[in-house]
């Protein structure tokens, strides 16, 4: 492995569906930052600096290739007014929906990224973190899609039934949603990200039929990744992917976050010279590997996916759970230096 | 018949699962019928995501429809379970997802098994304090994110300590993504799709049901 190559490098060449020295490493940890200050999560996410240090200090005791500036997904929720509950060890989740009857719609605008004060905080953070990479590690910000956000906005199943009992309302909150998102993922685009993660579970064919998603989802991520001034990743957050990987190829986005749920090697087959893949350790399980066990998955999903490149390793679901130990994650550090160079001979038994 | 069922389902036709419904109900009543074409259905359609080969979203219609005829057709089968026996009842745990929940409500009430729903966003005192007033005897409870299935645990030694004999039954996504799991947080049953409730509950109700 040459030292000289940078994470940024290594990543843009595996984008570039080209082998870089070895295959790169994108672990999630949003959270953790809080463990390696010795901070609850709640006071964690008040402060930039403090996301900053904590994925610097994470970076640097697991050298992986990126720095993830996601906070929690429900912080784009209190842009729009709605609140968080904190948890001690694990993800902040969206309080009660901020729309209760469709006629609410009509009256919502799409918050303005510089009237929240907690997004501004995200976007020191990016600024921070693009200062510590230097150009030599990306940046990755996240946005939530226009068409998964109603989850969070109006509850899982009024966005169901509402999508066929009020398909007006549910256009206009996607419409609205997309202003936000693109000036959400521009912000943090010029705050400093290198690139965006398209936070879209609802893509999924594990959530919605693709005939369903090539009528509306498809066609919104079409018109908003158009609209974003950088590249892109679209991340399903756990949910399989394989029958619309032709689909979402056609959004123009990079790379996609895969599940645990599907084969690594299928997967990838379809992908191939088109997207690349980034995925797909399973962060459940992970909570328990031994480090034998975090080896042999390791291997595995190079051994599948990484010939070739156009693969990063990283969980399957784009955050990696408190309760995975930190000698876990060492050891999937450790293991993807072992067998994560290329050429990879050991798949040929050399 | 089982197949235009299913088909109306999936499409989203209430009109089209009514008639059918309708059709079947004639000859052997509308029990039958329910045990006949809705389970099924329902069964099969939650089978189908579990392999991949279908959406939430269409779980979750295909439930909500079934629900609506049940009331629409015989008002007084499903309820909220508030005076029936044996007592089931359902939860989310912390979570404030209920879309799990509420398609394992539906899938349960068409296969004839009064539920409680207790909603979601729930502590484990609130669920323990719940479980003993009601005299519940299966609890399933849905979880969304991993630290809340981890809960799990926590709710069976309180449901234990509390010296309630009732039964747990965990479901959720974490539970699908790590088998392990259920056998690790004590619950007696695990359900890794909503076609696997009705069976579950029937078999731990024994000869109550």
């Amino acid at each position: 492995m040459s030292p000289t190559v940078t994470s940024m490098e290594r990543v843009l060449t595996t984008l570039g569906h080209r082998e870089p020295d070895r295959v790169p490493l994108f672990l999630l940890l949003s959270l953790h930052g809080a463990r390696e200050l010795g901070l609850p999560l709640r006071e964690y996410f008040r402060s930039a600096r403090h996301v900053v240090e904590g994925q610097s200090r994470l970076r640097a005791r697991y050298g992986h290739d990126c720095y993830c500036a996601l906070f929690y997904a429900a912080i784009e929720m209190e842009a729009w007014g709605g609140e968080t509950r904190f948890f001690e060890d694990g993800p902040p989740n969206a309080e009660a929906p901020i729309v209760t009857h469709a006629g609410q719609i009509a009256g919502l605008e799409p918050p303005r990224v510089a009237d929240c004060a907690r997004l501004r905080q995200v976007l020191d953070a990016i600024s921070g973190l693009h200062e510590r990479a230097a150009g030599e590690v990306p940046v990755i910000g996240v946005a939530v899609s226009p068409y998964s956000l109603p989850v969070m906005q109006l509850g899982f199943d009024r966005y169901l039934d509402w999508q066929i009992e009020e398909p007006e309302a549910i256009e206009r909150l996607w419409r609205i949603n997309q202003e936000f998102c693109v000036e959400w993922a521009n912000a943090q685009l010029q705050a400093g990200a290198t690139a965006i993660c398209y936070f879209d579970p609802l893509a999924s064919p594990t959530i919605t039929p693709p005939e369903v998603y090539r009528g509306a989802g498809w066609r919104i991520a079409q018109l908003t990744l158009a609209r974003i001034a950088g590249p892109t990743a679209t991340h399903l957050a756990s949910g399989r992917c394989l029958p619309v990987i032709d689909l979402l190829a056609q959004t123009g986005t990079a790379a996609i976050g895969v599940s645990a749920l599907e084969d690594l090697s299928e997967v990838k087959r379809a992908c191939a010279g088109r997207i690349a893949v980034i995925g797909n350790l399973n962060g459940i399980e992970m909570r328990r590997w031994t480090p034998a066990e975090a080896e042999a998955a390791v291997k595995e999903a190079i051994a599948k996916a990484a010939p070739g490149g156009g693969f990063i390793l990283s969980d399957n679901h784009g955050e990696i759970p408190w309760q995975v130990s930190g000698d876990t994650l060492m050891a999937v550090s450790e293991a993807v230096r072992q067998w994560g160079e290329y050429p990879l001979p050991w798949r040929d038994g050399k | 018949m089982r197949d235009a069922f299913l088909e109306a389902l999936l499409d989203t036709d209430r009109l089209a699962a009514q008639r059918v419904l309708e059709s079947a109900r004639q000859p052997a009543g509308l029990g039958h019928a329910l045990d006949s074409l809705m389970m099924p259905a329902l069964e099969r359609i939650g089978a189908l995501w579990e392999s991949g080969e279908l959406a939430l979203s269409q779980v979750y219609m295909s439930g909500r429809i079934c629900e609506d005829l049940i009331d629409a057709l015989m008002p007084d089968k499903g309820g909220n379970g508030a005076c029936s026996e044996p007592r089931v009842a359902i939860g989310v745990l912390e979570d404030r997802h209920a879309l799990g929940k509420r398609i394992v409500l539906s899938v349960l009430r068409a296969g004839g098994i009064p539920v409680r729903d207790y909603g979601a966003g729930l502590s484990v005192e609130e669920l323990v304090e719940r479980t003993r007033a009601d005299g519940v005897r299966i609890l399933l409870v849905s979880t969304l994110m991993l630290r809340s299935a981890l809960r799990v645990k926590d709710l069976v030694a309180a449901l234990r300590a509390a010296g309630l004999a009732v039964k747990v039954v965990a479901g959720g996504a974490p539970f699908v993504l790590d088998r392990r799991l259920a056998e690790e947080v004590g619950a007696d049953a695990v359900g890794y799709g909503a076609s696997d409730a009705v069976a579950i509950a029937r078999r731990l109700l024994g000869g109550e049901q």
